[in-house]
């Protein structure tokens, strides 16, 4: 079969049931990549008849194992090859995709034979209650930022599972080095509505002290480095801290989270390699949620996906159904048993879809298609798939769920208006912590500053105390 | 060039007195086998700083900071120093026997990536350790200047102070070595003194550089440290043999003068010193500051010294325009304009790529400062002692 395009064919290719379930949830990568043959692949274009004229072949092509000269080696620094005798070039692809692990369908039904992760109900539900006060969390955000009551705004739609079965499969204790469609592990961890509300609001109870755009939340009580807005900085970070955890012999890893837009930059790829070499705890978690703002996932690489990425590093990986809690879950959990026990790295690639926009300052109609953004919104929904499986259970009902997104609804608009009505920063906060203490310049700049303030103070944010 | 590295025998001769400028030759570019720096020694270090009598070696830049590093890692279990090549020494054996003493889980080699050495030096000094990174060259810290200014500068502010690196300092040898060319010879400094949230420092000799990076090391701030490459090897005086810090943000008074100040860091200072000397002759009075720190610098030393003699000179290797000497000249002359007797004078590198056969014009040499100082300063025919106006009179000679 043609290798098919990574990125626009997987959502089909995972509803069409095309991508194969592997034989072991855990099988981290596949230990044999079966050849391929492109006689007349159109990536080749003019070349190809060419390549076959001359009589180079791809890994695929050859076959003919007797010419081989195995029993030779060449002793090369840091790796011992063999020789054969033909040009012999490795395929761009494995012939099909690296399969995608999942427990439950689309309709929230268990998989027959599939790996079941242990989950008891206060878990699942929790990991629900949670998923859906994200959700709802996400919903009026969105409109407070609409409303213009702050600056900015992004939504983690379509992608709670990745956030709370996630965060469910970790230690607490562990560091989780995140992007910004991550909230959803700050919540699980006890992060509370208000906590985000004063974040976006810039109030006087912010973290971040009003520094900061809306939605670059962090904690240090939470084992949550503060997020910022470049994108793939943290996954070094994250190996610098494992390495931290390593050497001081303690049984946890880090977890870094990015999108498949950030597998392009050199962070990723340094933070990979530094990861393998150094063998360290570390989780890199990849949702690849189909678009790097508008750039398609087709646009932004030729390999399989970025599990396929994995091997090139000498690192264990695993694709995943984002969108499959309990996948979600059970990957995590594994991953994170063999990163801390054998202090070692893992990739997990959870294919999900950005059922929302970027952000408040995008409009994602412009790039992608209605029904495409409605499908996934409805059908593939993972908080719905997750909640018929509940209810497949016995364990939730529809008054059940009423009450939950009722009360989810309450506590958000109180958070909301709570955090509001609160005043900024005050103005000496855009002087500390620059550095541990203020230097001179600092001083004489804030001097200078409250002068000018101090005479046209009409010109400033009356919202801004000015202590 | 092609391969960026040099082998290891070209790059122990990139610091070979053989190849360096000479400190004595008057500008002029020739070898001075054997000649050793004349800096401030470590014996008025201690007498002015540390008034009891320490224990002193007499050893190069290089051994100063394997000293420091070596410190470090021995007083602290929770400090690492790691870079590409750090491992069997470094290519300018800074790290020489570390791994050996501390073990290769505190010393180690990297992959070949700035952006993750200090990307990954970020994460284990937010942990609480004291990361120390190497960057080979300071002119492939450039893959590394995200990390530097919009993470490690910006850590603890963004943050409100819930978390910060203040452990993580960025090691670099920086400035011209008589045969880097383009790629080995760079002051990038500027560049990182535009960004709020570390620091920046450059030591001038072996006792500077041990007291100042031990300094930077225990800083609770991230720093970027530059250490003159030309006097790895060249520069050669007494180091207390003991744990000892130089304050940050704190400029030193290397000589002290009257008619002229002048302000460097580094390298530089070695000829500025000559210039001094050379001026001297004809009964003009300097004043040599070291910087040490450039951000955040000590404007305050700069000012007292500046109301004192009422003119100032800036040098420094790097490209004049947008170099850190302009940021001293336009704040001093705000502060100082009154004071101010002549404009202020900046003798540094041209405004182009660092050049390799061309080194020697480039260079902010010993006869170009001389040429500024003449600009500033007259010699009346009629008297028997300079007097000093603010601009050259037809008259003048000197």
């Amino acid at each position: 079969m043609m290798v098919p395009k990574p990125a626009s064919s997987w959502a089909r290719l995972i509803t069409t049931g095309l991508l194969r379930r592997p034989s072991h949830p855990f099988h981290a990568s596949r230990s044999t990549i079966a050849p391929v043959r492109f006689p007349s692949s159109p990536s080749c274009g003019p070349f190809a008849s060419v390549l076959r004229e001359r009589q180079f072949c791809s890994s695929s092509s050859s076959g003919d194992e007797s010419e081989d000269h195995l029993d030779e080696f060449l002793d090369f620094p840091g790796a011992k090859v063999g020789f054969i005798n033909k040009i012999k070039f490795t395929a761009e692809r494995p012939q099909e995709p690296v399969p995608c692990f999942r427990v439950l369908d689309d309709h929230g039904r268990l998989i027959k034979d599939a790996y079941m992760p242990e989950v008891d109900k206060p878990l699942a539900i929790r990991m629900y209650q949670n998923m859906v006060t994200l959700q709802v969390m996400d919903t009026l955000f969105f409109e407070a930022q609409r409303q213009g009551r702050f600056s900015f705004y992004l939504t983690t739609f379509g992608e709670e599972a990745i956030n709370i079965a996630s965060a469910a499969a970790l230690n607490n204790d562990d560091m989780v080095y995140a992007q910004y469609r991550e909230p959803g592990v700050l919540m699980w961890r006890g992060f509370t509505l208000k906590e985000f509300a004063n974040q976006c609001f810039s109030n006087v109870a912010d973290y971040g002290k009003g520094r900061q755009m809306p939605v670059h939340y962090g904690s240090a009580k939470l084992n949550y480095p503060t997020v910022s807005s470049p994108i793939g900085t943290q996954l070094p970070h994250a190996v610098g801290a494992a390495y931290a955890f390593k050497m001081d012999q303690k049984p946890l890893c880090t977890t870094t989270f990015f999108g498949e837009g950030a597998s392009s930059e050199g962070d990723f790829h340094g933070a990979m390699n530094f990861a393998a070499v150094l063998e360290v705890p570390v989780l890199f978690i990849c949702r690849n949620n189909g678009f790097a703002i508008s750039t398609p996932a087709s646009e932004q690489f030729k390999s399989d996906g970025v599990v396929a990425k994995g091997h090139a590093y000498g690192m264990r990986s695993i694709r995943v159904d984002g969108n499959d809690t309990l996948a979600m879950y059970a990957t995590v959990k594994a991953a994170r048993k063999m990163a801390v026990e054998e202090s070692r790295p893992i990739l997990i690639e959870a294919l999900t879809y950005r059922v929302g926009h970027h952000s408040t300052s995008d409009d994602s109609g412009k790039y992608r298609k209605g029904d495409e953004m409605q499908h996934w919104k409805t059908m593939r929904d993972p908080v719905l798939r997750f909640r018929r499986w509940l209810e497949g259970e016995g364990w939730w009902d529809t008054d059940a769920e009423q009450k939950l997104r009722s009360d989810a609804r309450n506590e958000v608009i109180s958070a909301l208006q709570s955090a509001g009505s609160q005043m900024k920063q005050p103005l000496t906060n855009l002087f500390t912590d620059v550095y541990d203490t203020i230097p001179r310049n600092l001083i004489q700049q804030e001097k200078e500053l409250r002068s000018t303030v101090g005479r046209h103070h009409e010109d400033y944010p009356s919202d801004v105390p000015l202590y | 060039m092609v391969r960026r590295r040099f082998s290891f025998g070209l790059v122990s001769r990139l610091s070979s007195p053989i190849y360096g400028r000479s400190p004595c030759s008057g500008g002029i570019w020739t070898p001075c086998l054997g000649q050793k720096r004349s800096f401030m020694t470590a014996k008025d270090l201690v007498e002015s700083e540390e008034p009891e009598k320490k224990v002193t070696n007499r050893i190069n830049m290089f051994s100063a900071i394997n000293q420091a590093l070596h410190t470090v890692l021995d007083s602290d279990p929770k400090s690492y120093v790691f870079g590409e090549d750090v491992g069997f020494g470094g290519v300018f054996r800074c790290t020489t026997a570390l791994r050996d003493k501390f073990g290769r889980h505190r010393v180690f080699n990297t992959p070949l990536c700035e952006q993750a050495i200090v990307g990954f030096g970020i994460g284990l000094a937010s942990m609480g350790n004291r990361a120390i990174a190497e960057i080979q060259f300071a002119d492939y810290i450039f893959p590394a200047l995200d990390q530097i200014v919009n993470e490690a500068a910006k850590y603890r502010y963004r943050s409100g102070n819930l978390f910060n690196c203040g452990g993580l300092t960025v090691r670099a040898p920086y400035g011209a070595v008589g045969h880097g060319g383009h790629y080995h010879s760079q002051s990038p400094e500027a560049f990182f003194c535009h960004v709020p949230g570390i620091k920046v420092v450059i030591p001038r000799s072996p006792s500077q550089a041990k007291g100042l990076l031990l300094a930077s090391i225990r800083d609770p701030n991230p720093v970027v440290f530059f250490e003159p490459k030309w006097l790895y090897r060249l520069a050669v005086e007494e180091v207390p043999v003991d744990d000892y810090t130089l304050p940050l943000s704190s400029a030193e008074v290397m000589r002290k003068g009257s008619d002229i100040t002048l302000v460097g860091w580094g390298a530089q200072l070695a000829i500025m010193e000559e210039a001094c000397d050379e001026v001297s002759k004809l009964g003009i009075s300097c004043e040599l500051i070291d910087l040490r720190t450039l951000i955040p610098w000590d404007k305050e030393l700069v000012e007292d010294s500046v109301n004192k003699t009422g003119r100032l000179l800036v040098s420094h290797e790097a490209p004049v325009t947008g170099g850190f000497g302009a940021e001293i000249a336009a704040s001093i002359t705000n502060s100082c304009f009154l004071r101010l007797q002549a404009p202020v004078s900046r003798v540094c590198g041209l405004d182009t790529p660092f050049p390799l056969v061309f080194e020697p014009f480039y260079m902010p040499t010993k006869n170009k400062c001389l040429l500024s100082n003449q600009n500033n300063v007259i010699l009346d025919i009629d008297c028997t002692r300079p007097i000093l106006f603010g601009k050259r009179a037809p008259h003048a000679v000197l």
